[in-house]
């Protein structure tokens, strides 16, 4: 048969063909373009319009950057050199370099204390971030508060110092009595600590060398991009026990306790957060004690505070509502107490569901530092507005400042972003 | 009744720490520093250079009563307060003086219970156009766009001249003056408004301010003065005094560069021997050193010497003296006698 | 057997209010009660000695003063005679319309580059997660000045259209675009005007009506009815007849450039920095809301799509009845908190010098008067009111919409 098959056709193939590269159309770049870019006419008009929108854009800012000048005193100098062009005068960052991330006061030669206490953030905040970290490292993470407001501050050491130990002393007294019984030990270390900042109130004082390593810097002092860093670093972290607080208030079964809890986080959700800075401004002072001010740098952080936790304590919501009941359930048939259920059921897992929830949050209000800027306090963008645009040397820059500031806030917000991307996908554990 | 016997000890502890609070004096020799409220920049009044170091004819005020009190200069902080914190700012006792170019009104002193000690600039609300547009007059302004910093009296001023005058604008609010000069530049409106001296300022800033004309209408009165709180008359008389002190040095020719050398013996004239502590007890008398007024003059000089040095004619800002000069000179600066 | 159903009858002891779980959560609340009082008692006092050694008072009479300033956009009469409750009144009304605006302009452009993000054309993906990123990652203060900025120095001054000779002629006659904001024709109400209005009215109502009439016949017969340009002729073509018919009592009031020798007279004049403030909201927000649209896009299951493209349905169709409604579920309730979000961001006019309730009242009058306390109470309690108002809609329709269970 296959002898008659042989020769009854001209010619059969009996090896298998080489496969062939696909077509020049469906490979490489042209078949990624042709895919990605040119699938259907419509696709095609969309891409030929992105490509205009993209050249607009280039073609608009890109000589306007790469003409800029770095290295002129004033802007009248600039624009001498610049001779109409069209060209950004970056000079005024080279120039107003200090001021935009230190503000105007801050004494210059101690701008090393704050960029190490910036550097060391990343150390302290890394194992928090990162779980798989050695747990050791936390130790840092507890100790950097108090490092950092030392050199950022400065002043005698023994104010971090006793701070500290106040903290240690109320965790001590947790330890050995909150074993027994929660709120005892709760209560008595907070009790403790207050008792060792009383303390300290009067130690202090007399311990405190005439002149400190660090010598001391007004809050009044801090500005610019520091003053941002500042207030987000400090609000978010203070907001975050503040909110969890919050958050378990509301779902209590006390009507009183929930009945505060759900007032306050409403209305701080309610109203904006401007005009909380202006009750930090202007109403405040008269809510004090006569004759008391404090730091406008504090009372901002009180409030931006207050609004923080109150956002976070709805993520934190979201993330007790979406603990399934069973968890609950299983902790009180264990005969766990309320405390410790919430201690070591279920806080752990509503936590870790509400992380990404807690990043855009803090995304978000350091975003909204810049309102301080509003009640002249001045921050990176208050500087802008304020000495710098004033002075007579750079009246009239507006873009390259404006830009600067932009980048600066994208870099932070997108590697916290970012972050949190990374972070949402790890903690999937469906297979989707 | 637990409650309400808890309540009373609260107001009453409350009521305690106000009465104990003492007074404003006595507050900053403790502290050792003096809190003065400031704008929070506008060059030749009070402006930080490029060093952070304020500078201005505001400034210069503090300053001297800073010298006076604490015999340094440089003992002051300085606040930086817009028109809507500056009241609250003194009434919470945040700083202890505002010298930030206040207009002295009835219900400033009055309804919102500040004292002003005294007037150190004698201004006026006044307009800026370029010149471009012809106009000569501020009633010619019919219609125009008017950029205008807010929270002040130029405010209420400009809707009362244009009300007056019954002809019509647009007023178009601004923040600060840094970003009124952008509004104005950019010809998003046709005329800026502020006090006569704020408009030098501005114009001096400008890349061509030969541009640039202010028009001969002054529609206010604007005499500004530092203010303290109502009621602490003990600190009202030291910075009254101390700025009087400034003006009476010039009329007497007292002169930074001169004080030291009259306050070193007891000259020929009672009044400066007075004032310079060289005879009687003035500064007992206000509870601050015998060489009060001698400090405030060396801190930054006399009237006269802040002018120049700050606002003259040879700065930028190149204002005349013309009210502002001394009542011997035909200006309505008036010390009243040190005696 | 009395002895084990009937629990020991122990007395009262102290250590009950902390151990014992029946009493133990009254103890807590007794204690936060006394705490919650005794600060409220503290700040009160305090309040209550400050004003008394300051020898203030809370009085709200300051709101029937005049209030002697004058704003540039109002949507009610104002003059600087008027008392500032009206001027309160005027910011509120500026509030809302910046809101409002923005939040329409914010959900076109959200929606729009949230549906294009998942587009399968590389480049507009690219574009569109670009604008997403770097508009959601910068504060919105520097967007609003950015922006004002922009329309500040890019737009020319109203003088280049003024004059008999001017350097540019109005837009099609009608439009002028300055950096003091965009002059539009107003439209004059003629006598009748009313009627071109109602015929217009009833027109919607018509097409709705022909719509359901067009789904009805569908379902019960299956014969498709076309949809697109009858609605649009119902829509349009009898509110025209109508206004021809009565006369044209509808006329434009065009922006003059010769009455006046600093602005444009006449028309509606857009102030800048409302239009920087409503563009700056939108593209903020839009870049969120866009974050939304995808999410909820992506949350409806791939079999949905199958299913329905099983049953025949075409790619339209698809996304209309089957993969829209179930997205919706999703994208609405962030989006009335976006919502929110933009009229609490709208306090930020204060920056660009636009008029709303935070600048009236919380601004100058603030300034004027010297009431804080006052002012800042009332401008709280009018950005409660409009947060809780939305919230209580969200609730409505999410109670609504809840996937009910059998």
């Amino acid at each position: 048969m296959s002898d008659t098959h042989a020769h009854s056709v001209a010619f059969v193939r009996e090896t298998a063909i080489p496969p062939a590269p696909p077509p020049a159309t469906e490979a490489g770049v042209i078949g990624w373009m042709r895919q990605n870019l040119f699938a259907t006419w419509a696709n095609a008009l969309l891409t030929v319009v992105a490509i205009y929108f993209v050249y607009l854009l280039l073609t608009g800012t890109l000589p306007w950057i790469l003409g800029g000048l770095w290295n002129t005193d004033s802007l009248a100098e600039c624009r001498e050199i610049l001779q109409g062009k069209n060209a950004a005068c970056f000079s005024v960052l080279t120039e107003r370099w200090n001021q935009l991330l230190f503000g105007f006061k801050y004494p210059d030669e101690f701008y090393w204390r704050p960029g190490i206490a910036f550097i060391l953030l990343f150390l302290a905040a890394a194992p928090v971030l990162f779980f798989d970290l050695p747990r050791k490292l936390l130790l840092f993470t507890a100790i950097y508060p108090f490092l950092a407001f030392w050199l950022i501050w400065g002043g005698t050491v023994w104010n971090p110092v006793f701070a500290a130990l106040g903290f240690i002393a109320g965790y001590v007294v947790f330890d050995l009595y909150g074993k027994q019984n929660f709120a005892a030990g709760f209560f008595g270390g907070i009790v403790a600590a207050f008792v060792v900042w009383f303390l300290a109130g009067y130690i202090v004082p007399a311990i405190a060398p005439e002149q400190p390593v660090l010598e001391a810097v007004q809050s009044r002092d801090m500005g610019g991009f520091m003053l941002n860093m500042i207030l987000g670093v400090v609000c978010v972290s203070l907001s975050l026990p503040l909110g969890i607080a919050l958050a378990l208030g509301r779902q209590s079964s006390m009507p009183l306790i929930k009945w505060i809890c759900v007032v306050f986080i409403e209305f701080i959700r309610g109203v904006p957060l401007i005009t909380l800075l202006f009750v930090a401004n202007v109403v405040l002072a008269y809510f004090l004690p006569p004759g008391t001010t404090f730091d406008l740098i504090l009372r901002v952080i009180i409030m931006i505070t207050m609004f923080a936790s109150a956002y976070i304590a709805e993520v934190i919501r979201g993330g007790l509502a979406a603990l399934p009941k069973g968890q609950y359930e299983a902790a009180d048939s264990l005969g766990l107490d309320y405390a410790q259920a919430m201690r070591l059921i279920v806080l752990p897992q509503a936590l870790k569901i509400s992380i990404p929830g807690i990043v855009n949050v803090s995304v978000g209000l350091f975003k909204d530092t810049t309102l301080v800027s509003i009640i002249t306090m001045f921050d990176l963008v208050g500087m802008i507005r304020g000495p710098i645009l004033a002075s007579t040397e750079w009246n009239g820059v507006y873009w390259e400042l404006f830009s600067f500031a932009a980048v600066l806030f994208f870099i932070t917000c997108y590697g916290i972003s970012q972050y949190s991307q990374w972070l949402e996908r790890r903690l999937t554990t469906d297979h989707r | 009744m637990k409650k309400s016997v808890f309540l009373g000890a609260l107001t009453v502890a409350g009521l305690a720490a106000g009465a104990a609070a003492a007074g404003t004096l006595d507050d900053v020799k403790a502290r050792g520093k003096l809190n003065c409220g400031v704008t929070t920049g506008l060059v030749g009044f009070a402006a930080p250079d490029a060093n952070g170091v304020w500078q201005g004819f505001d400034v210069g005020v503090c300053r001297a009563v800073a010298a006076a009190v604490l015999g340094d200069a440089n003992a002051v902080e300085f606040v930086p307060t817009t028109g809507k914190t500056r009241f609250t700012a003194l009434a919470s006792g945040e700083i202890d003086m505002l010298a930030r170019n206040t207009t002295w009104t009835f219900s400033r002193d009055v309804d919102l219970k500040f004292e002003f000690v005294g007037i150190n600039y004698y201004d006026g609300q006044g307009f800026m156009v370029p010149k471009s547009l012809g106009v000569s007059s501020a009633k010619e302004l019919d219609g125009a766009t008017v950029c205008i910093q807010t929270g002040t009296t130029t405010e209420l001023n400009l809707a009362d001249f244009f009300r007056k005058n019954n002809i019509s604008y647009e007023p178009v609010p601004v923040e600060t003056n840094a970003e009124g000069q952008q509004q104005y530049l950019a010809g998003a409106c046709d005329t800026y408004t502020t006090d006569a001296s704020g408009l030098a300022a501005t114009r001096a800033a400008f890349e061509n301010p030969g541009d640039h004309v202010i028009l001969p209408e002054i529609v206010s009165k604007e005499p500004l003065g530092p203010l303290v709180r109502h009621g602490d008359n003990e600190w009202g008389d030291v910075v009254r005094w101390t700025l009087n002190a400034l003006i009476a040095a010039e009329e007497l020719g007292i002169t930074s560069a001169n004080v030291s050398e009259m306050s070193m013996a007891a000259g020929s004239s009672p009044e400066v021997n007075r004032l310079l502590g060289t005879e009687g007890n003035l500064g007992e008398m206000l509870g601050l050193s015998a060489d009060w007024a001698k400090n405030a003059v060396m801190a930054g000089g006399n009237y006269g010497e802040l002018f120049e040095k700050n606002i003259g004619e040879n700065t930028p800002i190149g204002l005349a003296r013309g009210l502002n000069a001394q009542w011997t000179d035909g200006g309505l600066l008036y010390s009243p006698p040190f005696r | 057997m009395t002895a084990l159903t009937d629990p020991p009858r122990e007395s009262f002891r102290l250590s009950m209010l902390i151990n014992d779980k029946r009493y133990r959560s009254l103890t807590f609340q007794a204690i936060a009660l006394i705490l919650l009082i005794s600060v409220f008692a503290y700040l009160g006092s305090n309040l209550m000695a400050n004003l008394a050694a300051a020898g203030l008072n809370i009085s709200y009479s300051f709101l029937g003063d005049p209030a002697g300033y004058d704003i540039n956009q109002t949507l009610i009469p104002y003059d600087s005679q008027s008392p500032h409750l009206q001027a309160a009144w005027v910011g509120i009304l500026n509030t809302l319309l910046v809101a409002v605006l923005a939040c329409v302009s914010a959900t076109i452009l959200g929606v729009f580059a949230g549906v294009l993000r998942l587009s399968n054309n590389w480049l507009v993906r690219k574009l569109m997660s670009g604008y997403v990123e770097i508009f959601r990652n910068i504060p919105v203060l520097i967007w609003i000045l950015i922006i004002y900025g922009i329309i500040t120095v890019s737009l020319p001054g109203a003088r280049v259209y003024l004059g008999e000779d001017p350097q540019r002629e109005l837009v099609l006659g009608m439009f002028a675009f300055t950096n003091r904001g965009i002059y539009v024709p107003a439209p004059i109400w003629g006598p009748g005007s009313m009627i071109v209005v109602g015929t217009f009215f009833v027109s919607i109502a018509a097409m709705f009506a022909y719509r359901s009439y067009a789904k009805k016949l569908l379902f019960n017969t299956g014969k498709l009815l076309p949809m697109g340009w009858p609605s649009l002729v119902i829509l349009i073509v009898p509110t025209i007849l109508v206004f021809f018919v009565m006369g044209q009592p509808i006329t434009l009031d065009m922006p003059d450039p010769l009455a006046n020798r600093f602005n444009l007279r006449g028309g509606i004049q857009i102030g800048a920095p409302l239009i920087a403030l409503w563009l700056a909201l939108s593209v903020y927000t839009g870049a969120f809301i866009a974050e939304n649209v995808r999410a909820g896009i992506l949350a409806v299951s791939k079999g949905q799509t199958e299913a329905a493209a099983a049953l025949g349905l075409r790619p339209g169709r698809i996304m209309n009845l089957v993969v829209l409604p179930q997205a919706l579920r999703v994208i609405i309730p962030p989006l009335i908190s976006q919502y929110l979000n933009i009229t609490k961001n709208s306090s930020l006019a204060i920056a660009v010098g636009y008029a709303d309730i935070t600048a009236t009242l919380g601004g100058i009058t603030l300034n004027q008067t010297g009431r804080a306390i006052e002012c800042v109470l009332l401008l709280m309690l009018f950005y409660l009111v409009i947060s809780l108002s939305i919230s209580a809609v969200m609730n409505v329709y999410n109670n609504a919409m809840k996937l009910k269970e059998r």
